[in-house]
């Protein structure tokens, strides 16, 4: 779990991480090694501020190069909001977040659609449809008409919004590496893992996390 | 040296940003037609030359100040 000054969701995602029955360790921005974790979980909040752009200084800190290794090596790389955000900025992931098109906050609970089987979906069939808070001012998955079209051909669209709540192209909500080993998404599944709040949708995300996370282990 | 990176969104990447500005100058009563929003960088580089200073600001704005996807620079030498 890799804290950046000003990250926030941390300690909901290691809760999430713990009920999904993996163990978290803590991580620092100025970490130049990752203590032999089986995944990383980079979660949200506004990363240094996120001034320049969301995630852009946090993809250039120190913890940042041996995630790059990690996720060079094919270990699981798990990316929620500016999480997301500094993925894209590393380059690790396609494209980038982009302002929500219509200039609002979003904060509200969205379905995303599993657009195909895959584990960090938890394996689920496509077209169920997962409901997960988002709460993002920049939002809008974005990439050249040409990289949406790769993109979208080799299946590394994972969900998808049921409606288009931002702009994001192809109203693409979470997208992964050509590898499948790095994804990210702008919604919360860490803030979905409690029925007390509403939805545990979020369990098959993180525990999507945790089940790669537990084969890179063994 | 001084030198400034000024960032733009590229042509034809949409510009949220600019278009509430844009919005609330009309509202305003201004005869805004069109608003697009960047960043202005004013820095001061250790370089001998102007070229070399081009060329640092060139590589920090590609690197760091600019996402080549949705955004564009222009770098200005102050020299002298």
């Amino acid at each position: 779990m890799v804290t950046f000054p000003g990250t926030c969701d941390d300690r909901d995602a290691i809760r999430a991480v713990e009920i999904c029955g993996g163990e978290a360790v803590p991580l620092w921005h100025g970490d130049d090694d990752l203590r032999q974790v089986d995944g990383v979980f980079l979660p949200g909040g506004f990363s240094y501020g996120d001034h320049l752009r969301c995630g852009a200084i946090a993809s250039h800190s120190p913890v940042m190069a041996a995630v790059r290794d990690f996720a060079a090596m094919g270990g699981p790389v798990l990316g929620v909001c500016n999480g997301f955000q500094v993925l894209c900025e590393a380059g690790l992931l396609p494209g980038i977040l982009q302002r929500n098109h219509h200039g609002r906050f979003n904060c509200l609970e969205a379905d995303l659609v599993v657009e195909r089987t895959a584990a960090w979906t938890g394996d689920a069939a496509p077209g169920t449809v997962l409901r997960v808070p988002v709460k993002h001012g920049e939002g809008a998955w974005y990439a050249p008409d040409d990289a949406v079209e790769r993109i979208e051909a080799s299946g590394q669209v994972v969900l998808r919004y049921a409606d288009d709540i931002n702009g994001a192209a192809g109203r693409v909500a979470g997208v992964c590496n050509e590898a499948g080993n790095v994804f990210g998404l702008m919604p919360h599944p860490e803030h979905a893992v409690d029925p007390l709040l509403g939805s545990t949708d979020g369990r098959s995300i993180v525990g999507g996390l945790v089940g790669l996370a537990a084969v890179v282990g063994t | 040296m001084k030198v400034t990176v000024l960032v733009r969104p590229k042509d034809g990447i949409l510009d949220p940003q600019g278009e509430a500005i844009d919005r609330s100058l009309q509202g305003l009563g201004y005869a805004s037609r069109g608003v697009r929003a960047g960043k202005v960088f004013d820095l001061e580089l250790d370089a001998a030359t102007a070229a070399d200073a081009r060329k640092a600001a060139s590589e920090l704005a590609d690197a760091v100040l600019a996402n080549a996807l949705i955004e564009q620079f222009e770098v200005i030498v102050h020299d002298g």
